[in-house]
């Protein structure tokens, strides 16, 4: 075996870069690559072509009716009745998860488990279909109904998880003081936990909401009215009437509008935090 | 005369009768008897790991004794029967680490005990906290948050958050050890005037000046047992225990400088006493020693 390190023995003759100058060499190779990248995608697009298939002038007028404003809102009044529904659900998952009696902890654990594993698409299948399943079972304010109560079950498994995390990460002194105040457990959880378990968890939770904006589109599975459209279902509807994909890509930017604040947001609530620290 | 338990007399506020406390195999107190009086004020010294710090806590049922019984005003808090919450709110409490809630202002840390616990009115309950605020010298920072404060300030406040309970006694735990020097003075001054005003104390501390000049009574602990207890004249002034004397000479010693891993090796050493021999003692304590070590005369 030492044959084989014996060449090694021989080539330290070769000049050694220090680790700043070859970082750098490292650097020009990558920036190389993606200006060559560039380059090609330049010459061999035909610029007449990619307008044509994905943004035509006259379909992105004709998308932006007044049919768009009323798919964004209804994207969003999807997602946020979600995310309530969700958040709601996803404390009351995450208490019991934490609590001493096991039944509750199984069951939690259960539930988040069966909808973190489940495609999201599959519940809401299922739940459209709850009211033949189940005869005179009706959700309200349909379709509202259904679809806060599909993506807020299934959205409160990950919810449940986060939150968890964010009431454990509460040092465990600050229950010790509550209590030593005489606070029974119950009070010392919603006055002293839970306020700053959620101050800790917000970032993710946004992160969450982001999640369900993008979810929200498959809500189209439930078949809905015209009003009813959210945005993919709105281009969707629009892209297939004009044999063009226009209409959906200006949907996609829609939701751009909407996540791309929330990102901000986040990074924003991250950073304050940090320096909270 | 065989001793009644509990005594039934008013004045043995805190009542302690072979407390023993396990963590897994680590017994950590193993033993203790005691009773602390109306009035009285009682620090308990000792190295880290002796178990201080957990007798403190076992007295408000922070942690739950393995073996042995604790009266708080005649009532047995290791009672699982007892109404422990009801019994806490009669024993203020602080911690070596401050705890604010850190999402509420200093005035919102001493009232919402009141108002969640005790149902005081909010008008009245802020009036409370605000007379004990005052009282610690921080009434004009009821409206900041702990993070705006200084950790002397902070400590402050989590001793008029304890006193706004109106208890009938008061549980120290560390209270200066996280404090940079220079503030120290402040907290122990404001439980200097505590003291003085007959409130009942039990401190675990390492201030030892503080424990000689305010104490009527020092217990030295040491693995798990009190080692030697009376006035600081004695425990502290003549000691007559050669672990007493150890620890003092220890403590006292102005070159002596703690460090995590003698305090590691202090814990290890007295987790397993069986096997500790002297040899080993010798071998750990001289291992950790500066080499022109001597102990003070303080």
């Amino acid at each position: 075996m030492t044959t084989i390190n014996a060449p090694t023995a021989i080539q330290p003759k070769k000049k050694k870069l220090s680790p700043r100058k070859r970082a750098q060499r490292i650097r020009i190779v990558q920036y190389a690559v993606l200006g060559l990248l560039v380059l090609v995608a330049v010459l061999f697009a035909d610029g007449q072509q990619i307008v044509n298939v994905f943004f035509r002038p006259d379909l992105i007028a004709k998308a932006l009716g007044p049919g768009l404003g009323m798919a964004l809102l209804n994207t969003v009044l999807y997602s946020i009745g979600a995310f309530i529904f969700g958040l709601v659900l996803g404390t009351v998952l995450a208490l019991m998860k934490l609590s001493q009696i096991g039944p509750y902890r199984w069951l939690a654990t259960g539930y988040i488990e069966f909808f973190r594993g489940v495609p999201a698409i599959i519940v809401l299948l299922a739940f459209g279909l709850l009211g033949i399943a189940f005869p005179g079972l009706k959700f309200p304010l349909a379709p509202f109904g259904t679809v806060w109560t599909a993506l807020g079950m299934v959205s409160a498994a990950y919810m449940a998880e986060t939150i968890r995390a964010g009431i454990q990460a509460v040092p465990k002194g600050q229950v010790e003081a509550a209590r030593s105040l005489g606070m029974p457990a119950g009070l010392a959880t919603r006055y002293i936990v839970m306020p700053q378990a959620f101050r800790i968890v917000t970032p993710p939770l946004t992160n969450e909401l982001i999640l369900l904006v993008k979810d929200s589109s498959l809500v189209y599975v439930l078949g809905l009215t015209t009003g009813a459209f959210e945005l993919t279902k709105y281009g969707r509807e629009m892209s297939s009437t004009y044999g063009n994909l226009t209409p959906l890509i200006v949907a996609g930017f829609c939701y751009l509008l909407i996540t791309l604040p929330l990102t901000l947001l986040v990074r924003r609530m991250e950073a304050r935090q940090r320096k909270a620290r | 005369m065989t001793q009644t338990i509990p005594t039934g007399n008013r004045a043995d506020e805190i009542q302690i009768y072979d407390l023993h406390k396990s963590f897994g195999d680590l017994e950590v107190l193993k033993g203790i008897t005691t009773t602390i009086h109306r009035g009285e004020v009682v620090c308990v010294i000792g190295p880290s790991g002796s178990g201080k710090s957990t007798l403190l806590r076992c007295v408000n049922l922070l942690e739950q004794p393995t073996q042995g019984r604790i009266f708080i005003l005649n009532e047995e808090i290791t009672d699982p029967d007892a109404d422990v919450d009801h019994l806490r709110t009669l024993m203020g409490m602080v911690f070596q680490s401050f705890n604010l809630f850190p999402h509420l202002t200093a005035l919102q840390n001493c009232t919402i005990a009141l108002v969640r616990v005790l149902g005081k009115d909010p008008k009245e309950a802020e009036r409370i906290a605000m007379e004990n605020l005052t009282k610690v010298g921080l009434g004009d920072r009821g409206h900041s948050y702990p993070a705006q404060m200084s950790g002397g300030q902070q400590q402050r406040v989590a001793i008029a958050r304890a006193l706004s309970m109106d208890p009938e006694m008061m549980l120290f735990d560390e209270p200066t050890s996280a404090l940079d020097p220079e503030l120290v003075g402040d907290v122990l001054s404001v439980m200097r005037d505590l003291a003085a005003g007959g409130m009942t104390m039990m401190v675990v501390t390492h201030e030892m000046a503080f424990a000689r000049e305010v104490a009527d009574r020092v217990l030295f602990m040491d693995g798990g047992v009190i080692v030697e207890e009376g006035p600081p004249s004695e425990v502290i002034g003549d000691p007559k225990e050669e672990r007493t004397r150890t620890f003092l000479a220890r403590v006292l010693d102005p070159t002596h400088v703690r460090t995590g891993a003698e305090d590691a090796a202090y814990a290890k050493r007295h987790a397993d006493e069986a096997i500790d021999t002297e040899a080993k003692r010798n071998r750990i304590l001289a291992s950790h020693r500066p080499p022109s070590h001597r102990p003070s005369s303080h």
